[in-house]
């Protein structure tokens, strides 16, 4: 009998889809093979002992080997289940939308530590932070640097003039900022704000810590939150499909909000 | 896709190919099942044949509780011996089956179809949601029990309907998440141990 190589790694459960009667596909997120999907089998069992180690935005430990299309999961581990998250529904959608932008942006079998430790550290963070919308906006200008898309802030990608603090334009289609001169250069553009260009070259410098200190007004949040959204749909050619729960959450939030106002 | 089963005659590859879209099915069992149809007798084939158009013919959704029925409003429904005050929420209408076996529960049903997967871009509108808030109108119900999968999504939609729910006045429960019968503790997950502790009560 052939004996079948297994190995350990760390992984952070990225989705699952059912399989035949009772097992699941996974699809991983792990520190030296970047994305993996892996079978594992009878987790939909109520006395399955690997399943609850195994869910979704579930930081774990695993014994895989290597099967014929997809790895297989013999062990499992937790190591962080993130609770608070999973208590909270908007929390918990919340995770999803940066699960989903990583599954999006990442291909299987390419490593790319950073990747995942942005990944883990940004589930830590939004069990903690009060401002999840510049958690959103660091984990989305992080990911896409490390992933080849770093937006160019500081150079007019038309003229390569250094950008002066008026206001300027975004471009979806180029990757970064061109000076007013130069906004008609480019099929797609989206003015920015001085302020809006400040924090995202904060976020894109990596200071978290800073950025959340700030307090954004409401518009300023939205505007930042309009041009990733529009860079990444035109990266991805798609919507990010965890945004709609997402937004109609939030949606029915201010119903409510209104709702009691009233009275 | 009629080129993949080329070799065998239009009518086998065709059963092959219907076999092959069902859940779970893949093109070697579907091939074997289409052989195996084959080798049976014909009034068995006919008898398959007959009970798959019955049910698509005779099969309709309970326009109460939406679980599946051949009759409207279907018998638990029905049933006046049941508690009518309480409805227990399940994702598929199986679930209703796995409930009714352990003979605890006396009231009655609402099958969602599905549960809320963001992921997936499935949402409270692809369920069988609005409907359950139109039970809740109708008046008479005490308690909601909340009885989805205890997994990432039967959790969130768990969440959700109790959002939901909660401002209407009623009773919201969902099932104890334990530890399960017959496990050791030493296996158990974070989670699941975690919600246990959550659940402890007097003994
Ligand atoms: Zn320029
Ligand atoms: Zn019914």
């Amino acid at each position: 009998m052939p004996t079948l190589k297994t190995y350990k790694t760390e992984a952070i459960v990225l989705k699952h889809i059912d399989l035949g009667e009772a097992d699941r596909i996974l699809t991983l997120y792990t520190p030296n093979q970047g994305k993996l999907r892996a079978v594992a089998r009878g987790v939909r069992r109520m006395k399955s002992r690997l399943g609850g180690h195994v869910e979704p935005l579930i930081n774990c430990s695993l014994m895989l080997s290597h099967g014929r299309a997809l790895e297989v999961v013999s062990q499992g581990q937790t190591i962080e289940s993130f609770l608070p998250i999973r208590n909270d529904l908007k929390l918990t959608v919340q995770a999803l939308y940066l699960v989903e932008l990583t599954d999006a942006f990442t291909s299987e079998r390419i490593e790319n530590y950073s990747v995942y430790k942005l990944l883990l550290d940004s589930l830590r963070l939004l069990a903690k932070v009060r401002n999840a919308e510049i958690l959103f906006r660091y984990f989305e200008l992080q990911l896409l640097g490390y992933v080849g898309y770093e937006p160019q802030l500081y150079k007019c990608l038309n003229c390569k003039a250094t950008i002066e603090p008026v206001q300027n334009f975004f471009s979806t289609s180029g990757g970064g900022i061109l000076c007013p001169n130069c906004a008609h250069t480019e099929p797609v553009v989206k003015p920015i704000s001085v302020d809006a260009l400040k924090v995202v070259r904060l976020l894109q410098r990596g200071d978290f810590i800073t950025a959340n200190r700030l307090r954004l007004s409401a518009d300023l949040s939205r505007e930042l939150e309009r041009i990733m959204q529009g860079y990444i749909r035109y990266l991805l050619e798609r919507e990010i499909k965890s945004t709609r729960f997402r937004d109609r959450l939030k949606r029915e939030d201010t119903e409510i909000a209104a709702d009691l106002g009233k009275f | 896709m009629h080129l993949k089963y080329g070799s065998a005659a239009e009518p086998v590859s065709r059963l092959i190919e219907e076999f092959h879209k069902l859940p779970g099915i893949g093109p070697k069992s579907a091939a074997r099942l289409a052989y195996h149809i084959l080798r049976i007798p014909e009034s068995s084939a006919r008898s398959l044949a007959e009970a798959i158009i019955a049910v698509k013919e005779k099969i309709v959704l309970c326009s109460v509780c939406q679980n599946l029925t051949d009759n409207d409003p279907c018998a638990i429904c029905q049933d006046t011996d049941r508690d009518h005050s309480v409805i227990c929420v399940v994702e598929e209408p199986l679930d209703i089956l796995a409930v009714e076996r352990t003979g605890q529960f006396k009231g009655l049903f609402h099958v969602l179809h599905g549960v809320i997967s963001p992921m997936d871009g499935i949402g409270p509108d692809d369920l069988k949601i609005s409907e359950l808030l139109e039970r809740m109108k109708a008046g008479g119900v005490e308690e909601v029990i909340l009885a989805t999968n205890p997994n990432l999504e039967g959790e969130a939609t768990a969440m959700y309907l109790q959002r939901l729910l909660s401002p209407l006045g009623v009773r919201v429960t969902s099932l104890a998440r334990g530890l399960p019968v017959g496990g050791d503790l030493e296996y158990a997950d974070e989670i699941t141990l975690g919600r246990a502790f959550e659940g402890r009560r007097e003994v």
